[in-house]
């Protein structure tokens, strides 16, 4: 073998096997550093650069840290106001029928003030996609509780951790709508590890492919880090992830073809 | 030895030393930089390039999608040998 292949010599357009998806803006994504939303983002991006898309895709943007992802990805987006975004993908949707929609939400967005468009969306079966990232807490306002945030968990409105006596059990509305007639694909994933990333990229095209074949609503939810919220560094907040949200939101698909799917 | 070599360009302005790719990196190839850059994070870089495969697992769970992955296959002496003549 030879090992004297310099790196002037690799790093050759002909060499090339990965680089970010042109769906990307070259934008600097303003999230802090490691927070599962770039990644996220970029998922969906390559989704849609590999279905060829672009053009023909509209995002739906929520309340929350990802406001601004319309300047990141480039294809239409409309910003809903907090919690609305099902509601804004129905109407875009029914208006625009051949067109892909989805929305893209936090937790504090979807399953606190967005409740109800969440639960009627999937109820009706509305035939778009959500793309549900659940870090436990609002990121943007100061790493609030959210009805997401783990017993016991620390949040700067439960600085001694959420107790459960007051302030109610967390909600875990993925399997919630996985209930609902009107969802056809139900699904939990992460993006902290590689696997864990092409695992929610199979996800994401799943949820775009049932939306070609008019099947109803897809929801993905990725179970996120946040990291300043959180207060830890990248590493450990992802660390902190796996041993403490993975139990209680476990990754793996909940509902498949319209039928949900027996535990173990 | 594996077959393929790789390497990784960093955007070393979009960088924020996340440490993500760190992690992920199944052969150690890449640690942080002494040096920052202009928003004054420390940078991504291959501490060990000599390991690298090309395998993208840095890039793909990169949050801001600054890392680009070359590989080429590694020639083995032989084939060299008949290259040149
Ligand atoms: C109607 C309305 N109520 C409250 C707010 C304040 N607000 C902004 S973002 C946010 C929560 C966002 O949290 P989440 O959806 O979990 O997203 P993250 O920032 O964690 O990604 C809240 C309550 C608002 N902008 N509009
Ligand atoms: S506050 Fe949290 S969710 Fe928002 S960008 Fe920072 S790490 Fe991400
Ligand atoms: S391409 Fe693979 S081997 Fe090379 S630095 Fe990235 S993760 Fe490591």
């Amino acid at each position: 073998m030879n090992d004297n292949l310099s790196n002037a010599d690799i790093v050759k357009c002909e060499n090339l096997v990965y680089k970010r998806s042109p769906v990307m803006t070259d934008n600097v994504m303003h999230y802090c550093p490691g927070c599962g939303h770039g990644t996220a983002h970029q998922i969906i991006a390559e989704v849609i650069e590999e279905m060829d898309i672009q053009a023909e895709t509209i995002g739906i943007t929520p309340v929350g840290c990802a406001v601004l992802m319309y300047n990141y990805l480039d294809i239409d987006m409309q910003e809903a106001a907090h919690g609305r975004a099902p509601a804004l993908a129905t109407a875009v949707k029914r208006l625009m029928p051949e067109k892909y929609v989805f929305t893209y939400q936090g937790d504090g967005d979807l399953a606190a003030i967005g409740t109800a468009e969440t639960i009627h969306a999937c109820n009706r079966g509305e035939n778009i996609a959500i793309f549900f990232i659940n870090n436990g807490i609002y990121g943007m306002t100061g790493g609030q509780m959210a009805p997401t945030t783990l017993p016991n968990m620390r949040s700067s409105t439960s600085p001694y951790g959420r107790d459960v006596e007051m302030m109610g059990n967390p909600l875990r509305i993925t399997e919630l709508v996985a209930q609902l007639p009107g969802t056809y694909y139900v699904t939990r994933q992460a993006v902290h590890t590689p696997t864990y990333v092409r695992k929610t990229k199979k996800a994401v095209r799943r949820a775009f492919e049932n939306q070609k074949l008019k099947k109803g609503l897809s929801l993905v939810e990725i179970v996120s880090n946040c990291n300043s919220g959180w207060k830890m560094s990248p590493v450990q907040a992802n660390k902190w992830m796996v041993d403490n949200m993975f139990p209680f939101y476990p990754p793996g698909d909940i509902k498949l073809e319209g039928k949900m799917l027996s535990k173990d | 030895m594996a077959k393929f070599k790789g390497s990784i360009v960093v955007d070393k302005e979009k960088c924020k030393g996340c440490e993500v790719c760190v992690v992920a990196c199944p052969t150690n190839v890449i640690g942080l930089s002494r040096e920052v850059n202009g928003k004054g994070f420390h940078i991504a870089f291959m501490e060990n390039p000599d390991a690298c495969t090309g395998c993208a697992n840095c890039a793909i769970v990169c949050p801001d999608g600054v890392i680009t992955v070359y590989k080429k296959e590694r020639l083995s002496s032989e084939k060299k040998i008949k290259e040149q003549k």
